[in-house]
């Protein structure tokens, strides 16, 4: 999408500034353009485009009405403006709603993929041949707006799990779609999530039946690659009674100096003693070191724990995105449900992020638990906004939650807005929080023991974050920590 | 290995070192000596790098090297390791971490491969044992909650598993209990050998006793006014500083 440069002075931040606050600039690994012919919309957003949208997908009448209800909803709200972030306001005529590379639509196996794409995928460590592929984890990659491949389908298959593209899902599972899909997120919920819902492209789809553990995680990789397009992906997890699922989401986008507008919607249903654990590792591009161009990450993600004793956990690491407003939440319906949330957000140069999670503990005796750990560094603002709301007949509801702020350099910011809402009595609420600083000291102290800076800091921040990182599945903690240093590479020196 | 020629040092304008004259050799224990404030912590801290501390003048050459144009880093992998007086604390970080990495960048900069997982351990239990250091200690996260005993230990098992050339220990012993220092001393003259060489900051006599110093120093208003064998230290525990105090203001008048 095309907008205003972000309005930031030039500033050289070699001048007067301590080795702490020195900034130089790191280039983004992921910011390649892939050369692959693409299936357009129109630019713009109208009805047209909408149905447009859908008659691309080849949708059933159902699937068009309601997202043209979620269009027309979307047509009389506001963008929200209390989020603790600046930008220019997003013409939403300027955007173009629907790219798909223009391959064959539904390749029967991953050889069918366009070379070009695989490439991609590959360049980003992700290979789609699944004897190349981490063992253990099943991919769906969805690029621009379009998902390219699963693999592993057979092999979940055979435990009756489905796991798919949204699309598919509409085409093949109608039922289970039209049961579940916006049953956590409203059409109406909030604007982003009304634009998602008209427009949405793809997404992942994932339906785990009664009794089964996912023996493997699932993982979804999604891309932007085509000019001025946005991307609004729509995932849907669904986990039936006593059921597991450890789901994951990585995201990259090329380097464009315009800003490119991301607005996903997640759902997730937990039924009884069903777990479900979500955890994402973004990265999209943040834009450059004087907050030129990144991505504008508004992002709709909530889990319902529906049944008695079920339990989701959210765990996100954010480094990437120019703006991140993004706020997992748990609906405790279910009695003794659990909801976590994990979260490291950090921003560097110009990213703002304000992100945060809710805890809606409405059945009895539901817990949740939510630690999240803000880095901000260069001349960023990073927030965290929680809320914990205990309702009238949610007995012994139990909640924790620890925030802690770290600071490298004093240009940037850190805030903390928790809420808490307490309508029984019987709740215990807890809050901590905490803000530091990367100290001189420290980086002396490992600099002394032969550790150069930016390893200083990596390890400095490995150990700020580590809390959360423990609940990454094992496969991608390693990466998720290389990661974090390189996000704040050049950020101290 | 280690030679001064009149260095002078400051922070913020304040000077601190007026003009230090020091010559280290292999095999050598110096003890550096002298009231609060002469300047100890500050003549170990521009040893090793510490940039807030700016060198107005002189210089130091370490192993032929121009120590003051290297960075920290680069001067502990030369082989200077600097115990700190007062240990920075790094919540989250896991100490066997933390020197594993510290152990590997040195080895790196000396053009070593890095120590896998199992000679690490290897190493790490020899040192433990040396250092007699529980390894409960080290699965903490660095520094974090350790007692004031415990940060001197954890220094001291830092200086094994690096052997370095040239260790400062910094006021080690303050913070140990008696068993402690004489451990610590155990393990600090254990690793003593013709190639390396110690310099001992310290307040009291007791820990010369173990660590026997062939030189002791006594560092008054950021200068070393006198020199003398291990005898200079029990002097000064009888006698104090104030016989120093007047040697040099007579010195000065003269
Ligand atoms: N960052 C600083 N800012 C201002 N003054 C400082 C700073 N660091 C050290 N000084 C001053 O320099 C002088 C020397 O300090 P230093 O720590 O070197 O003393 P020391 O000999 O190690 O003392 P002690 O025996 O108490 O450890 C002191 O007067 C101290 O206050
Ligand atoms: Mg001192």
């Amino acid at each position: 999408m095309k907008s205003e440069i972000f309005p930031v002075k030039s500033q050289d931040s070699g001048n007067g500034l301590s080795t702490i606050e020195k900034t130089v600039f790191s280039d983004y690994k992921y910011g390649f353009v892939t050369d692959i012919e693409a299936d357009e919309a129109p630019m713009g957003l109208s009805e047209e485009v909408v149905r447009f949208i859908s008659a691309k997908k080849r949708e059933p009448e159902w699937m068009l009405e309601w997202r043209l209800k979620a269009y027309r909803h979307w047509l009389t709200m506001k963008e929200p403006g209390w989020a603790n972030i600046r930008y220019p306001r997003i013409n939403y005529q300027d955007i173009i709603f629907y790219s798909a590379p223009k391959q064959k639509i539904n390749p029967k196996n991953l050889d069918e993929i366009d070379p070009e794409l695989k490439k991609t995928f590959e360049k980003l460590g992700i290979s789609l041949d699944e004897q190349k592929r981490l063992s253990g984890v099943a991919v769906d990659a969805v690029i621009d707006s379009v998902s390219i491949g699963t693999s592993f389908k057979s092999q979940l298959a055979e435990l009756g799990i489905i796991f798919c593209s949204m699309s598919e899902a509409i085409r093949e599972h109608p039922d289970l779609v039209k049961e579940y899909l916006s049953s956590v997120v409203p059409l109406t919920d909030n604007y982003f999530a009304a634009l998602n819902s008209a427009v949405f492209s793809d997404g992942s789809f994932c339906y785990i039946p009664k009794g089964v553990r996912c023996p493997m995680e699932l993982s979804t990789y999604f891309r932007i690659n085509a000019e001025n397009t946005g991307q609004f992906e729509r995932t849907l997890i669904i986990a039936e009674a006593g059921s597991y699922v450890s789901y994951l989401e990585g995201c990259t986008a090329p380097m464009r100096d315009e800003h490119q507008l991301h607005a996903a919607v997640v759902e997730l249903v937990a039924l009884e003693n069903a777990e479900i654990k979500y955890s994402t590792v973004q990265n999209w591009y943040p834009g450059d070191k004087q907050g030129k161009g990144g991505v504008y990450n508004f992002v709709t993600k909530r889990g319902i724990c529906k049944g008695d004793h079920a339990k989701i956990s959210w765990t996100q690491v954010e480094t990437g995105s120019a703006i991140t407003w993004k706020y997992p939440s748990v609906i405790l319906k279910g009695d003794h449900s659990t909801g976590e949330f994990y979260s490291v957000a950090v921003t560097n140069n110009y990213q703002q992020a304000d992100t945060g999670t809710k805890m809606m503990h409405l059945g009895k005796n539901t817990k949740s638990r939510i630690v999240s750990k803000g880095i901000s560094a260069g001349f960023s603002n990073n927030s965290y906004r929680g809320l914990v709301h205990v309702s009238r007949n949610a007995k012994n509801a139990r909640n924790f939650s620890q925030c802690d702020s770290l600071l490298l350099g004093d240009k940037c910011g850190a805030h903390t807005f928790p809420y808490i809402e307490v309508r029984n009595n019987s709740a215990v609420v807890e809050h901590e929080a905490t803000t530091s600083k990367i100290g001189e000291d420290q980086i002396f102290y490992c600099n002394q023991r032969g550790i150069a800076t930016e390893t200083a800091v990596a390890l400095i921040i490995n150990g700020f974050a580590k809390e959360v990182m423990n609940h990454l599945p094992m496969e991608f903690a390693i990466e998720a920590q290389k990661l974090l240093a390189v996000s704040l590479e050049g950020s101290v020196g | 290995m280690l030679s001064i020629h009149n260095l002078h040092a400051g922070i913020e304008g304040k000077k601190i070192l007026n003009g230090i004259d020091l010559e280290v050799k292999p095999g050598e224990v110096h003890a550096i000596m002298g009231p609060n404030g002469s300047g100890k912590s500050t003549l170990a801290n521009v040893l090793a790098g510490r940039a807030d501390y700016e060198v107005s003048h002189g210089t130091a050459e370490f192993q032929g090297k121009n120590l003051l144009e290297l960075s920290p880093e680069k001067r502990a992998g030369e082989g200077l390791f600097l115990a700190f007086q007062y240990p920075v604390e790094i919540p989250g970080l896991n100490t066997i971490n933390f020197i594993k990495t510290a152990v590997n960048e040195i080895r790196k900069y000396r053009g070593q491969d890095p120590l896998d997982a199992v000679a690490f351990l290897k190493l790490m239990k020899e040192k433990m044992a040396l250092m007699n250091i529980e390894q409960s200690l080290l699965a903490r996260s660095l520094n974090e909650g350790f007692s004031g005993g415990e940060k001197k230990r954890n220094e001291v098992f830092q200086m094994a598993m690096l052997e370095p050339k040239l260790a400062i220990l910094d006021e080690t012993d303050s913070g140990l209990d008696i068993d402690a220092i004489r451990i610590v001393s155990n393990g600090v003259n254990k690793l003593r050998n013709k190639e390396n060489a110690v310099l001992v900051v310290t307040h009291y006599q007791r820990l010369l006793d173990y660590i026997v110093p062939d030189f002791v120093h006594v560092l008054y208003n950021g200068r070393i006014v006198k020199s003398g064998s291990k005898e200079l230290a029990r002097e000064l525990e009888e006698r104090g500083y104030d016989f120093i105090k007047h040697e040099t203001s007579e010195v000065e008048t003269v």
